[in-house]
């Protein structure tokens, strides 16, 4: 199984190429079950290989290395830890459900190469352990990304598709220059090139260096992310991208940015993220508060949806700089969950959309007479995204706010509050959609069913059982953390216990 | 026997799950029966273990079984576990007795619902939330419970969604139960700092054991106050005291057996029950008694007031059991928790009791829930209007009924701890028997005034006269009038071998639950106070209701706008807050941060130009130019390389 890494990488990209050569009297019959068959071989590999993940143990496994450019000491290194293995297999599952739940139709064959080299390109930077191998694979996810959105989207894709890369690619210009800063500096101090990120964690910096660099690798994580203020992007993204742009926008790669911020500010930074800690704790608490409070008064859903997760993604980002195991793992499992309650709504949506036409909250009403299962099941995937005990949602919060609440008061007190927002503005918009009286008794015909599909029910059948069995038992997967975020913050504390001397690196923590 | 504890709460939870999946290929009467009969089941396995813990020893009746292990990070190690203890038995004993009851009465209430099965679908998982919420071991667990049965209370008022008042008010119920929520998970977290366990055992072991030892306390005083205050606004939301009482009136949306089972006699006493849970927390602290106290008798007094001028039926119960559940915080903050746990199991039956009559009336009615549109019914539906007025004396504080030994403990306990707050008590007490009065009056009573309510609603098919309801409903209605009668004879407060309710409790509360000592007759003279106090009601009432309908002096708009509490709440926050969301993106997201970068966009773009492009829509070029420029980066790297 020592390749079994690059498989996950090549699989999907191979897949893209193939399904973009395949000749034009095929195209119709083939480019969906390849396309279906490659997206879901991968998510069995990446099934087989966390069941077969050890837990307990810190380091990454898995691990496998070959030289690339080695006079600039590239390397190709891919490894999981317990912090990306569970990143590894959101992205694996969240693929196939949005290919095949969303069932974009137009130019079905440019459309599914582009989602499938995005699935590579998001594969590669969750499990490159080379700094020069991330960013290539990072910055790779803007192009798919940037079609999807603007070819798939709705009415006014192509404005926000730009925005959308603009802001992106001005973060990542930022991360390219940190990184080629922080290889030179490396070289100079010990002549040896090298972008492997054990190696660059022992650079030593002086105060100012590491915080120039912290800032600009943050700037390009926090547009991904987005964390506020880096966020205005993303509503019209969101809004404007088709039904599987967003889902694997908002579920898979918004946590390119908090991983990017954990793996490598984290362990490359580690002096920058306790003195800045403060602030982007307090950017955290303003999105998530800020998020909640615009997110009430949106009338679109998917705007509505696109706020709310900028909240969420503040409760992340407070987990992470509590600098405490209960916060950081907290964080880290709710970079799954969020992952998968996100990725449910935005399908959701996009049924609703294609029942009704419909994606104004204002517009819509009345339709749990109409479509009681579907209700149901939104019902369920709200109630595990405002963090009801027992559903997925719950215990990652709960982790992040008592993890934060010993070691940074009252950010966590004021970030507590957003439990209250999240339940307005979630009830609010169930309500509007799904109770009271149709408000445009028109808009769908009698003739017409709205209630969800039975085909539909089963594409979104294993989000409900995992947004279920991780509000229950998230054991399994804290058990795999926990060891690897024990580590990193080891890794931290010792840095500020003794400036000079960055000793434990992430490999090495205690197993 | 530990085993048999996780049944009781898995027996709901599997009628929530066979009904959910296979209700709709069941015929009704058996979904609702067997919702019935598997909460009747939790009743008999609650009464089994209930005698387990009577054959132990006093010492050994704590049994914590745990079932797996939820979560555990760091220091934080939470376990799916039950505790079973005096005070956890008898919570489950009347949650699974009541709600037997009401499940049975349901199945005739919600016979012509077109969404009979769903009904017991929330109910069956509303009660497995509550038996979770009750039998936790941990604050954690029990927080599961506490938002299940928020969830579940949502679901149910919000029942018939296509009211518009219905859906907000499940809604409205949701929220404000989420503000105490922040105010239960802040004293979480306060306590795990503290404490360094969440674990019932753990954290009141380690309170026991250091206050044996003498020295430094486990909990300091202010400590304990923060973290006693911080819980007891989440039991101020969940159980609807001042400033968090305004959605249990609006929860009466929901369908009548809803706000029986879940609006009087349990979800909302779980706020009660928290706090007699924390007692050995409360006890360390020197203000959290007070405070809950004074809330506790100030909510009692306001609502009692607001329940003199309601005209709908199911309001008047609601601003009773806002009331009610103030007495029992008052009792809680005067260290009566035997009081107020006793209060809490009769008033489960009276105020079950006054709901089901009232929904009675409504169903025999079609669906009139105005009073004034009543009266004379009592010839007409004699079993309702009978046990109605049993459940009126006996919320009145009438003796022999159970009223008049729970209310006047927590009386006691008050007047022990101040007599102000005691004076507050029985001003209430007076307001109590006088608005039940009213509303017996205006519905039993006088001259008939519901034709019109009859004429004009023919949802139910066609009602000529007003008729008494079907068996399944009256027998809930005479079993609850039996228990209102007789549930005063667990704590008669003659001698201590007859007050079993105290012999049972004490070992729970211990040090935390206030001795009092009374000089001379001031014990006699505060019970016939008391006997005084709902006589003197009851004569108002018969003076003012028993002859006539109208009465405006005596039904103040202030009060039946509830204080204007709600209204405030609406304009301040539901009104202000909304406005603040819609307009502030379009300031902060706009206007400051895109304003921003479109300022800097255009400052670059009129230094170089570069940016024109982009602005001019040329799209997908400027994308090639950067993926191109990406390439060119790669292939430099790449030829330095010496590939």
């Amino acid at each position: 199984m020592s390749n079994v890494l690059e498989v996950l990488v090549i699989l999907p990209a191979v897949g893209a190429l193939l399904i973009a050569l395949l000749p034009k009297e095929v195209r119709g019959r083939l480019v969906v079950p390849i396309t279906g068959a490659i997206s879901i071989a991968e998510a069995i590999l990446a099934i087989v290989l966390a069941v077969n993940f050890k837990a307990g143990v810190a380091s990454y496994q898995y691990v496998s290395s070959y030289s690339w450019i080695s006079s600039f000491g590239i390397s190709w290194k891919l490894g999981v830890d317990g912090i990306s293995i569970f990143l590894v297999l959101l992205t694996a599952l969240i693929f196939p459900i949005a290919y095949i739940g969303a069932k974009e139709r137009a130019n079905a064959q440019s459309f599914a190469a582009w989602m499938l080299l995005l699935e590579a390109a998001c594969m590669g930077s969750f499990m490159s352990l080379d700094l020069f191998a991330f960013f290539v694979t990072f910055e790779l996810t803007l192009i798919p990304t940037y079609f999807l959105i603007g070819s798939w989207g709705y009415e006014k894709s192509g404005a926000a598709a730009i925005k959308f890369f603009i802001y992106t690619f001005l973060g990542s210009a930022l991360l390219l220059v940190g990184m080629l800063a922080l290889v030179f500096i490396h070289s100079a101090q010990t002549g040896v090139t090298t972008f492997d990120i054990a190696a660059l964690a022992k650079t030593s910096l002086s105060s100012g260096t590491e915080k120039w660099l912290f800032l600009a690798f943050t700037a390009a994580f926090a547009v991904k992310a987005p964390i506020f203020p880096f966020h205005t992007w993303s509503p019209d993204a969101y809004r404007q991208a088709p039904t599987s742009g967003v889902i694997v926008l908002a579920a898979i790669m918004a946590k390119l940015g908090t991983y990017g911020i954990l793996r490598f500010d984290f362990t490359l930074f580690p002096h920058a993220v306790v003195s800045f800690g403060p602030l982007l704790l307090t950017l955290a608490v303003i999105g998530i508060i800020y998020g909640g409070i615009v997110a009430a008064g949106e009338r679109d859903i998917k705007r509505m949806l696109a706020y709310s997760s900028l909240s969420h993604m503040g409760f992340i980002i407070l987990g992470f700089f509590a600098l405490s195991r209960e916060g950081v793992a907290g964080g880290v499992l709710q970079m799954i969950n969020h992952g998968i309650y996100t990725a449910a709504l935005f399908l959701l949506v996009g049924f609703l959309f294609a029942a009704t036409g419909a994606i104004d909250m204002d517009r819509l009403g009345g339709l749990q007479s109409k479509a009681p299962v579907m209700a149901g099941i939104f019902t369920l995937f709200v109630m595990a995204s405002i963090g009801l005990p027992g559903l997925s949602g719950f215990v990652g919060e709960f982790l992040i706010l008592i993890g934060s609440f010993s070691t940074h008061r009252w950010w966590a007190v004021v970030a507590a509050f957003g439990v209250v927002i999240s339940a307005v503005y979630m009830l609010w918009s169930y309500q509007r959609i799904f109770h009271g009286k149709p408000s445009e008794p028109d808009l769908i015909p009698e003739s017409r069913p709205i209630e969800i599909k039975k085909g539909q029910i089963l594409v979104l059948a294993p989000l409900i059982v995992i947004v279920v069995a991780l509000g229950l038992y998230p054991r399994p997967i804290l058990d795999r953390i926990t060891p690897s975020v024990n580590a990193l913050i080891s890794h931290v504390n010792a840095a500020n216990v003794s400036p000079n001397a960055i000793g434990v690196i992430v490999q090495k923590g205690k197993g | 026997m530990e085993g048999l504890i996780f049944l009781i709460p898995a027996m709901p939870l599997a009628g929530f799950f066979i009904n959910l999946f296979f209700g709709r290929f069941l015929p009704k009467r058996v979904v609702g029966w067997l919702a019935t009969a598997l909460v009747g089941v939790s009743f008999v396995i609650a009464l089994t273990e209930y005698f387990h813990l009577l054959s132990l020893t006093s010492a050994a009746r704590a049994l914590a079984p745990n079932l797996f292990t939820w979560f555990a990070v760091g220091h934080l190690s939470i376990h799916f576990g039950a505790y079973l203890d005096p005070l956890s038995s008898v919570m489950i004993l009347f949650v699974t007795g009541v709600a037997t009851l009401i499940h049975a009465y349901s199945i005739g209430y919600m016979d012509h619902d077109p969404r009979f099965r769903t009904f017991f679908v929330y109910l069956n998982l509303f009660v497995f939330s509550m038996l979770v919420l009750v039998l936790a071991n941990n604050f954690v667990v029990a927080f599961l419970g506490w938002e299940g049965v928020g969830a579940c209370s949502y679901w149910l008022i919000s029942f018939w969604f296509d009211r518009d008042s219905a859906a907000s008010a499940g809604k409205k119920a949701f929220i404000i139960n989420r503000i105490g929520d922040f105010g239960y998970m802040l004293g979480m977290f306060l306590l795990f700092e503290v404490a360094k366990s969440l674990n019932y055992t753990s954290v009141f072991g380690n309170i026991a054991s250091s206050a044996a030892h003498g020295g430094h306390p486990f909990i300091s005083g202010p400590q304990a106050t923060a973290i006693a205050l911080l819980l007891f606004v989440g039991a101020a939301g969940k159980s609807a005291q001042i400033p968090l009482f305004v959605w249990l009136v609006d929860a009466m949306e929901g369908p009548t057996p809803v706000s029986a089972l879940i609006h009087a006699a349990t979800m909302v006493t779980a706020g009660v029950y928290l706090m007699a849970r924390v007692a050995p927390i409360i006890h360390l602290s020197s203000n959290a008694g007070t405070v809950i106290a004074i809330v506790g008798a100030a909510t009692a007094f306001v609502a009692a007031t607001a329940a003199t001028a309601q005209n709908d039926i199911k309001k008047v119960l609601a601003y009773s059991t806002v009331s009610q559940l103030g007495y029992m915080f008052l009792g809680i903050g005067s260290g009566a928790y035997v009081a107020a746990i006793f209060l809490m199991i009769t008033h489960a039956f009276y105020k079950a009791l006054l709901f089901l009559g009232a929904g009675s009336v409504i169903h025999s009615l079609g669906d009139e829930q105005d009073i004034k549109k009543m009266g004379a019914l009592y010839k007409l539906m004699p079993i309702t209007g009978f046990t109605f007025i049993i459940a009126w004396l006996s919320i009145a504080g009438l003796p022999p009924f159970s009223g008049f030994f729970s209310k006047g403990d927590v009386l006691l306990a008050a007047y022990s701890k101040s007599p102000i707050l005691w004076a507050v008590g029985a001003i209430t007490a007076i307001l109590t028997a006088y608005y039940m009065g009213r509303e017996v009056y205006l519905v039993f009573f006088g001259s008939p005034r519901y034709r019109e309510a009859l004429t004009n609603h023919d949802g139910h098919g066609a009602h000529s006269e007003p008729h008494e309801s079907p068996k399944v409903m009256t027998v809930p209605l005479i079993i609850l009038a039996i228990a209102s009668i007789l549930a005063g004879v667990m704590n008669l407060g003659i001698s201590s071998s007859t007050d079993f309710l105290t012999n049972w409790l004490m070992p729970v509360f211990g040090k935390a639950q206030a001795n009092l000592t009374f000089g001379g007759g001031t014990k006699v003279i505060l019970e016939v106070g008391d006997i005084v106090f709902a006589l003197l009601g009851i004569f108002i009432a018969t003076r003012a209701w028993s002859k006539t309908a109208s009465n405006p002096s005596l039904e103040v708009g202030f009060l039946k706008k509830g204080w204007q509490i709600d209204h405030l709440f609406d304009s301040v926050f539901a009104r202000g807050s909304s406005g603040l969301a819609i307009e502030l993106n379009e300031i902060v997201d706009n206007e400051v941060i895109d304003g921003a970068v479109n300022g800097s966009g255009r400052l670059i773009g009129a230094l170089g130009g570069s940016l024109r492009g982009i602005q001019s829509g040329y799209v997908r070029s400027y994308a090639l130019i950067i993926s191109f420029g990406v390439v060119l980066i790669l292939g430099f790297v790449i030829t330095r390389a010496g590939l």
